[in-house]
């Protein structure tokens, strides 16, 4: 059983459509930690070292949060500029974090087409995710494809519910190892392939 | 009696009110001044003093010794043993060449060897009223020439020891029986001498260690500014008559007492208490040296008393120019402390009085000595102004003709003043970063307390201005108000703001009226000392209530943003207007604040993160859906 840490960064989610559905969807789910960061450091002020024990005690991190300005709240960036520290996370003797799972579960305000390079915003999601591709890639984790949810502005009364549930899916599947890690790896949007995702891994 | 004590007061008051800062505006100095003031009043101009200026003399020497208390109290004992190689290599030196050098001419001109080897003695000492306070006043105490002439005034003090007792042996003319008499229970033992001399220093020592600390304290509670003041001079007195009693020089004395406390958290408070007294008692002394100059006999015997003077002046700088090269001074510390120790100090006056006692050498034979000691005295300032304008300037080339004035003491960064709760945090902070702090503080348990932590606290009102000169304001860049009485912070604000126009000012501040006060004083920030507890007690509740901690904290930042920017605003108008008008100001302050906190105007402006409007924006929308070709 992987253990897995939801790392949670919504500046107003009195406000949230989509993201409080989704946390709330999988709060209580055995092996899984929500870590709600706004909440934890009001003032952008990070405990560097219970950030750093949390992720050394989990398989899988999971940054949950909308897609601001094509990418994350900012005390994500704050948080991954303290925590992920040389020699700790990168660089030399920096192998803590190896082998971990890592992946971005996001809500968007446009739909998937926006996301295309002849959309409106001119890059597909992945694309604008290369950084956290990237910083998983030095850090030695392996970086599955985000779990996205569009139009999170339109959604009304239930639309949201088969996102969360999805989402649900999604993290215990990836608790109980039913995922096909390396096709979700290579996967656009692991909402849109969720059934073929862990059926295959189901099927072999 | 009392009319004549008053008379003179009066004379000598007038006498320094006059001459002194014409001397000074015209650049000669403090001390060129009191001695032309003395020239004035003395007998040969004025006549207003005479007979009398010998009492004068004996107490304002007084000024001397507490100036070295004083230069004392700046002197760690480890700054002390770092100077311990010119204060005796050079000083030594100094005293040895001078002493032979001018008894060997002595010699030449006919005196008989051993009133030569008591001449040369005499000569070999300098003034150390003038020097450093000349030194002091120009600001050069603290360069390579001014630490080397204090080095050598020092040992001076400390050879007088060994020259007192070389005097006796060097009698020339045969014991008068009612004078051999009255010296007679000088003559103990030599053993017996040093051993009074070891225990009256040890004696000094201790007290400084044990017995000052405590009674202070205990005089810092009763919180009774006269009787610290009291106790202050008490401890320069007995030490001084100590001394006397020992023979050892009361100078001396009070300089090693000094040294001991310079370490004492009372430091600041001594120096501010003896200040005022070593200034008027030393303008005293000056005063009288120059009207001791006995113009008669200069009159007289012109060339004989001038050729003195300039031979041995000439002499000295000579030597002190070749000891400054061969123990390394710079080009310009050499030359200051060749024109600053040249002079022939006032210890020469009582030397000349105990050869004359001694029988060393006649009354006749020391009447010429004596004046062209105070000659030469007098012609020290104008030494230091050639100095200034045409010897520094030339030797100088490149470098800064004067190196800068090093740190003494209090030179920390940051001076607080109340170190109570609230200063307590400020200068936690500021120590934990390394940033060292000189606390000004009332509470004498306080001062104990973090003195005993090893925490630098001084004792003392920081309204005081010469304790906020003391503490170093004049070279601090911070100055942290955080006095618990805001009458007494006000006080303290308008001195800071007075004296030190360029120290920033962070005030602590009781209420809105208090703030705006310490406002209008230029204090550059003000903090209502409630202020930070309250907010953070706000946020918590916000956060109690179910409130988001994030959003709590934005809630919060908001207020603060605008109440902060309301009482800036009605800092503005407040204390222009009269009484009525004031407090219908208040009313309308309260009035404003209600309207501006209502809910309705208030919330909801997190505009960032609005996505209200964003929902309602079909362009976005229509642009986003558009198929792709």
């Amino acid at each position: 059983m992987r253990r897995i840490l939801v790392l949670f960064a919504h500046p107003v989610l009195e406000r949230s459509r989509v993201n409080r559905r989704l946390v709330d969807a999988i709060r209580g789910v055995e092996g899984v930690t929500i870590h709600d960061l706004y909440e934890a450091y009001p003032t952008l002020w990070i405990d560097v070292a219970r950030e750093q024990e949390l992720l050394l005690a989990n398989d899988v991190i999971v940054f949950q949060h909308p897609f601001y300005w094509y990418s994350t709240p900012a005390i994500l960036k704050e948080w991954q500029d303290l925590v992920l520290e040389h020699g700790w996370a990168y660089g030399d003797g920096g192998t803590k974090l190896r082998g971990k799972l890592t992946l971005n579960a996001l809500s968007t305000g446009g739909p998937p087409q926006a996301y295309e390079k002849g959309g409106y915003n001119r890059f597909t999601i992945r694309e604008l995710l290369a950084p956290w591709d990237q910083t998983a890639y030095l850090c030695g984790m392996k970086f599955l494809a985000p779990f996205v949810v569009h139009t999170a502005l339109k959604f009304v009364g239930d639309d949201v519910v088969p996102k969360a549930a999805g989402y649900r899916r999604l993290i215990e599947a990836l608790r109980d190892d039913r995922l096909d890690l390396e096709r979700a790896a290579k996967a656009e949007n692991l909402y849109d392939e969720l059934d073929s995702l862990i059926g295959a891994r189901e099927v072999a | 009696m009392t009319d004549s004590v008053l008379a003179m007061a009066f004379v000598y008051l007038l006498a320094a009110v006059v001459c002194v800062p014409i001397a000074k505006r015209i650049g000669l100095g403090a001390v060129l001044g009191y001695l032309v003031a003395g020239v004035l009043i003395g007998p040969w101009v004025f006549g207003f003093v005479g007979r009398e200026h010998h009492s004068v003399g004996h107490f304002a020497e007084f000024g001397v010794v507490m100036m070295l208390f004083l230069v004392g109290l700046e002197l760690r004992p480890s700054l002390l043993w770092q100077l311990r190689k010119p204060i005796f290599g050079l000083g030594g030196a100094q005293v040895m060449l001078t002493a032979v050098v001018v008894g060997a001419v002595a010699m030449v001109l006919g005196a008989h060897w051993k009133s030569a080897i008591a001449v040369g003695l005499i000569f070999a000492s300098s003034s150390t009223a003038i020097v450093l306070s000349t030194l002091a006043e120009r600001g050069l105490l603290k360069t390579t020439g001014g630490q080397a002439s204090f080095s050598v005034l020092l040992f001076q003090d400390i050879a007088v020891i060994p020259v007192f007792a070389v005097f006796p042996l060097l009698a020339t003319i045969a014991p008068d029986p009612a004078l051999a008499a009255a010296a007679s229970d000088g003559g103990r033992p030599a053993w017996q001498t040093a051993l009074m001399l070891l225990g009256a220093v040890a004696g000094v020592v201790a007290m400084g260690r044990f017995v000052v600390r405590p009674v202070f304290q205990f005089l810092a509670a009763v919180k009774v500014r006269e009787s610290f003041t009291a106790a202050a001079l008490l401890i320069v007195v007995g030490i001084a008559l100590l001394m006397q009693q020992v023979g050892l020089s009361p100078a001396l004395g009070t300089f090693l007492a000094g040294v001991v406390l310079a370490d004492s958290e009372y430091r600041h408070e001594l120096e501010t208490d003896i200040e005022p007294f070593k200034g008027l008692l030393l303008g005293l002394f000056f005063i009288s040296i120059g009207a001791q100059i006995d113009f008669g006999l200069i009159g007289s015997e012109p060339l004989m008393i001038c050729g003195i003077v300039l031979v041995t002046m000439a002499g000295k700088l000579g030597i002190l120019w070749l000891l400054g090269r061969l123990f390394r001074l710079d080009r310009p510390g050499r030359w200051l402390l060749a024109f600053s120790l040249a002079q022939i100090g006032e210890f020469a006056f009582v030397l000349i009085e105990l050869g004359k006692s001694e029988r060393v050498f006649s009354p006749g034979f020391a009447a010429p000595l004596t004046a062209a000691v105070a000659l030469s005295m007098a012609l020290t300032p104008l030494l230091f102004v050639i100095l200034e304008r045409w010897v520094l300037p030339r030797v100088s080339l490149g470098e800064p003709a004067r190196p800068q004035d090093e740190i003494a003491h209090a030179d920390t960064p940051v001076v607080i003043a109340g170190y109570g709760r609230f200063g307590q945090m400020v200068g936690r902070i500021l120590r934990a970063n390394r940033i060292p702090v000189t606390i000004l503080d009332l509470d004498p348990n306080m001062v104990d307390v973090l003195g005993r932590l090893g925490v630098k606290v001084y004792y003392g009102d920081a309204s005081r201005v010469d304790l906020l000169h003391a503490a170093g304001c004049g070279r601090a860049k911070l100055f942290v108000l955080a006095v618990d009485d805001p009458a007494e912070a006000t006080k303290i604000a308008e001195h800071v703001r007075h004296h030190f126009p360029n120290l920033t000012i962070l005030a602590r501040c009781r209420n809105r009226p208090h703030y705006w006060e310490l406002r209008k004083l230029g204090c550059e920030k003000v903090f209502r000392e409630t202020f930070g507890s309250a907010y953070e007690t706000g946020i918590e509740a916000l956060v109690q209530l179910g409130y988001r901690r994030y959003t709590a904290q934005r809630l919060a930042r908001r207020w603060r943003d605008h109440d902060e920017r309301i009482i800036e605003e009605l800092g503005k108008l407040w204390g222009t207007e009269s009484y009525l008008e004031r407090s219908k100001l208040a009313m309308d302050e309260a009035e404003r604040l209600m309207r501006e906190e209502d809910p309705a105007v208030y919330l909801d402006r997190d505009a960032a993160w609005d996505n209200e409007s964003l929902r309602a924006d079909r362009k976005v929308d229509a642009a986003a859906a558009r198929p792709d070709p």
